[in-house]
């Protein structure tokens, strides 16, 4: 064991001693920020800073460097149509496409994220992990989005997944980590909460909830519960985590529900792209579409929305 | 362990736009006479006093002020009606107060509104609480309407004749409906006495009674202050007295009533506490406290007023709290995002107001959200004291505003007597994630509702009522039946 890695070691946080979740009251809760009502010019100015904080994601078998050519395109150009849109926070692709995305982004503020460790799954030796997560850097990725192993966080060796996540933080030095913890697989809030600590504990730039290939991705509820531990880490530790809620958020109104659920949990500072992002791979088009319906009062078919 | 320099941010940034409820589709008229014997009356000496709208301090309409000639027309029309209604065919009762839940549903939009222009609630509350819950009394009691053989088994039940029912600021609608409902099925005639800052939505349900087609007099309102609701209290001619309000007033009718034979119910005062374990789940809890304190601002009677939480984790739960309440919006109540709404009245904030310095002079440490309020109307920003003891008033003594006292404590049996050691006993709440504390601590608090790891749920099929000074007899469920019947062997 290296000497960080020892160093790592002694700061597994006692779980124990995690905050305890109660279903019933998370969704009277969830269900309290979904019934604020967000009109006029702060509907504007949300659906705008849904847009800057879009991961935009292709993670697919039949992806191409083609495809990502024109993920990236879209990235780039949300709808020139209509003037002083932002752009999206990042673009999120497979470790082989890291470098057609680097070239085809080149010069642009656009951050590109890397899947690494034998996503989605994560059921890899270390040392495979560790060689797909330096091959995405290398390429060029800003951001590393990692799996935990939830396998062995069932069968309760949290020392494994602390220091595999702590292990890949170091292989990406200064690069950005999410650590995903594909929350659909974790079964309760209970575990998702200790599994945000973990993660949090170990060195996670970001906590994501999901891969998107399982069900349920991402839920407000399973989003509140990570918000509170990134809160609870927070007042302890003084150090701001990033929050990434992934899968199944494709329409505005449940993102504009997720702003609001971020400002009334982690407040102001984390309502930038900066610290809070949405993985979605639709959601930008419904966006745009609620923009336009806002400027115009009409809404327009989505053939007058790029698809890429 | 938190540390405080750890500060979260709640006032900059996106903010949300105002949202207010249209209140183009409400009417209210500029004058409100009394509704005796089926139709809306002068009052007899041409009495009136103005509501208004304690956000704004804007008139809404004038009401007439019932003298005791008025509530003894009220009481007679009540009589006389009191003969048909109860012997009407049961199923046929039942069939008239079905009418009202649904006409009361189809206008719950207008109640709404109404009901947080008179009152000062949030429209948010009025909308989701209030009124709902108002439909969902007249529904169930309309349900036993014909099955009151089946409700006491072996026993004959009979009306008791005409009910005289008081009721309070805090719920006007809802709290007609308690009234209302169970006296009606049970066969009874009614004569309601709403409080003088929140009459409308008792005119309006008058207005719903007359559309739902009942027998004139079985019902009647008649509007006033505290001196019409003695006169109703006191009246020969009622055999039934409910009443809703103050340990003060509760006292003052229970003195009235000794030595009469007229039922009463009494639904007074709280001091509830909430009971926050170590071992529960703190953010859901923190959520239960702000459920239980700032509800209705405060104006609750079975209100969590009281924290008892555990030394050990007072500080986390604190903080929370703390960084909680920054994110509470406190204003305009027909606001869709508003949580906090108005103060009921002038008088009430006066009260508050004496609360808040007597906390500071006992030197509990008070906090209050950093929120603005408006400058006209009756505002008090959601108020948490720390430092307090068992001996301070603020612990011992009814606020009904939007204050909280917290206090901590170390052992299972501390907290039970502290949440023990006051005169009121109407409600309480535990959070742990151990259902054998639960159950322990709820069958050692003395008080008649009981939450667990939730706070404020209400349900028509589920009794509510006093032990000690917060009351006697019980509203709502089966139990709520029994007040308004004599059971016959």
């Amino acid at each position: 064991m290296s000497l960080a890695a020892v160093k790592n070691a002694s700061r597994l946080p006692d779980l124990s001693r995690v905050a305890r979740v109660d279903e019933v009251g998370v969704d009277e809760r969830v269900a309290r920020f979904q019934t604020r009502s967000i009109k006029k010019a702060s509907k504007i100015e949300a659906l705008k800073l849904i847009l800057s904080m879009i991961d935009l994601t292709t993670l697919e078998g039949q992806d191409t460097p083609g495809k990502v050519r024109q993920l990236c395109q879209k990235a780039i150009h949300l709808h020139d149509e209509i003037p002083g849109l932002p752009h999206v926070a990042a673009v999120c692709v497979y470790p082989t496409m890291v470098g057609v995305a680097r070239e085809a982004l080149k010069g642009r503020d656009i951050r590109i994220a890397s899947v690494a460790t034998a996503f989605p799954s994560g059921m890899a030796p270390l040392s495979v992990k560790l060689e797909e997560t330096r091959l995405a850097v290398s390429e060029g990725a800003d951001e590393i989005d990692m799996v935990i192993s939830r396998g062995a966080f069932l069968a309760g060796d949290y020392r494994k997944v602390f220091d595999e996540i702590g292990t890949i933080k170091q292989a990406c030095g200064g690069v950005h980590l999410k650590v995903i913890l594909e929350t659909g697989e974790l079964g309760t809030l209970d575990r998702v909460r200790r599994a945000s600590v973990l993660a949090m504990h170990a060195g996670a730039d970001f906590i994501k909830t999901s891969t998107g290939k399982i069900q349920p991705a991402a839920t407000m509820q399973v989003t509140l519960v990570m918000l509170q531990a990134i809160r609870d880490y927070f007042y302890e530790t003084g150090r701001m985590v990033g929050m990434k809620p992934a899968g199944g958020i494709s329409n505005a109104k449940l993102a504009v529900h997720y702003l609001v659920m971020l400002r009334e949990t982690l407040g102001s500072a984390w309502m930038t792209p900066e610290w809070f992002r949405f993985g979605a791979s639709s959601l930008a088009n419904d966006v745009l579409m609620q923009i336009r319906k806002q400027m115009t009062g009409i809404y327009q078919s989505a053939d007058y929305f790029s698809m890429d | 362990m938190a540390r405080p320099e750890n500060k979260l941010a709640f006032d900059d940034g996106w903010q949300y736009a105002p949202a207010p409820e249209s209140t183009d589709h409400i009417r209210i008229d500029k004058k409100y006479g009394l509704f005796i014997g089926g139709d809306f009356v002068a009052p007899d000496k041409g009495k009136y006093f103005d509501t208004i709208n304690p956000a704004t301090e804007q008139h809404l309409s004038r009401i007439a002020l019932a003298s005791e000639g008025d509530v003894d027309k009220a009481v007679k029309a009540a009589r006389k009606a009191y003969r048909a209604w109860s012997r009407l065919k049961p199923a046929n009762r039942g069939k008239y107060i079905y009418r009202i839940a649904r006409i009361i549903q189809e206008r719950a939009r207008e109640f709404a509104a109404i009901e947080s222009l008179d009152g000062g609630k949030p429209i948010r509350e009025s909308r989701d609480v209030d009124i709902p819950l108002s439909a969902a009394h007249f529904f169930y009691y309309a349900g036993w309407a014909d099955k009151l053989e089946y409700a006491f088994p072996g026993r004959r039940a009979k009306s008791l004749g005409v009910a005289g029912q008081v009721i309070p600021w805090n719920f006007p609608l809802l709290m007609a409906a308690w009234k209302i409902a169970p006296a009606l099925a049970c066969g009874n005639t009614v004569v309601l006495k709403p409080a003088e800052t929140t009459p409308l939505t008792a005119l309006k349900l008058a207005e719903v009674i007359a559309d739902a087609g009942l027998p004139p007099g079985v019902v009647n309102i008649v509007t006033g202050a505290g001196e019409t609701g003695a006169a109703v209290v006191t009246h020969p001619g009622v055999d039934k007295v409910a009443f809703t309000g103050s340990t003060e007033i509760g006292r003052v009718i229970q003195k009235a009533l000794a030595g009469t034979d007229k039922k009463y119910t009494l639904e007074l005062g709280g001091k509830a506490a909430n009971i926050i374990f170590a071992d529960a789940a703190i953010d859901q809890a923190v959520e239960g406290i702000v459920n239980g304190i700032f509800f209705n601002q405060g104006h609750v009677c079975c209100a969590g007023s009281r924290l008892l939480v555990q030394e050990s984790v007072a500080e986390e739960v604190v903080q929370k709290l703390r960084d909680r309440m920054e994110t509470l919006i406190v204003g305009d109540p027909l606001d869709k995002n508003t949580d906090i709404g108005a103060i009921n009245s002038a008088q009430q904030l006066e009260k508050i107001e004496a609360y808040l310095a007597i906390g500071q002079e006992e030197g509990a440490r008070m906090h209050q959200s950093s929120c603005a309020v408006p400058d006209k109307g009756y505002w008090c920003r959601p108020t948490i004291f720390t430092d307090v003891s068992q001996s301070n008033r603020v612990v011992q003594e009814e606020i009904f505003g939007p204050v909280l006292a917290i206090q901590t404590f170390r052992t299972f049996s501390e907290a039970m007597t502290k949440a023990n050691n006051t005169p009121y006993g109407l409600s309480g709440g535990v959070w742990t994630d151990k259902g054998a504390k639960i159950f322990k601590m709820t069958r050692g608090i003395r008080a008649g509702v009981i939450w667990a790891n939730t706070f404020n749920k209400f349900d028509p099929t589920s009794p509510f009522g006093g032990y000690k000074e917060s009351g006697m007899g019980r509203e709502g469920g089966l139990h709520g039946l029994d007040a308004y019947l004599k059971l016959e062997a």
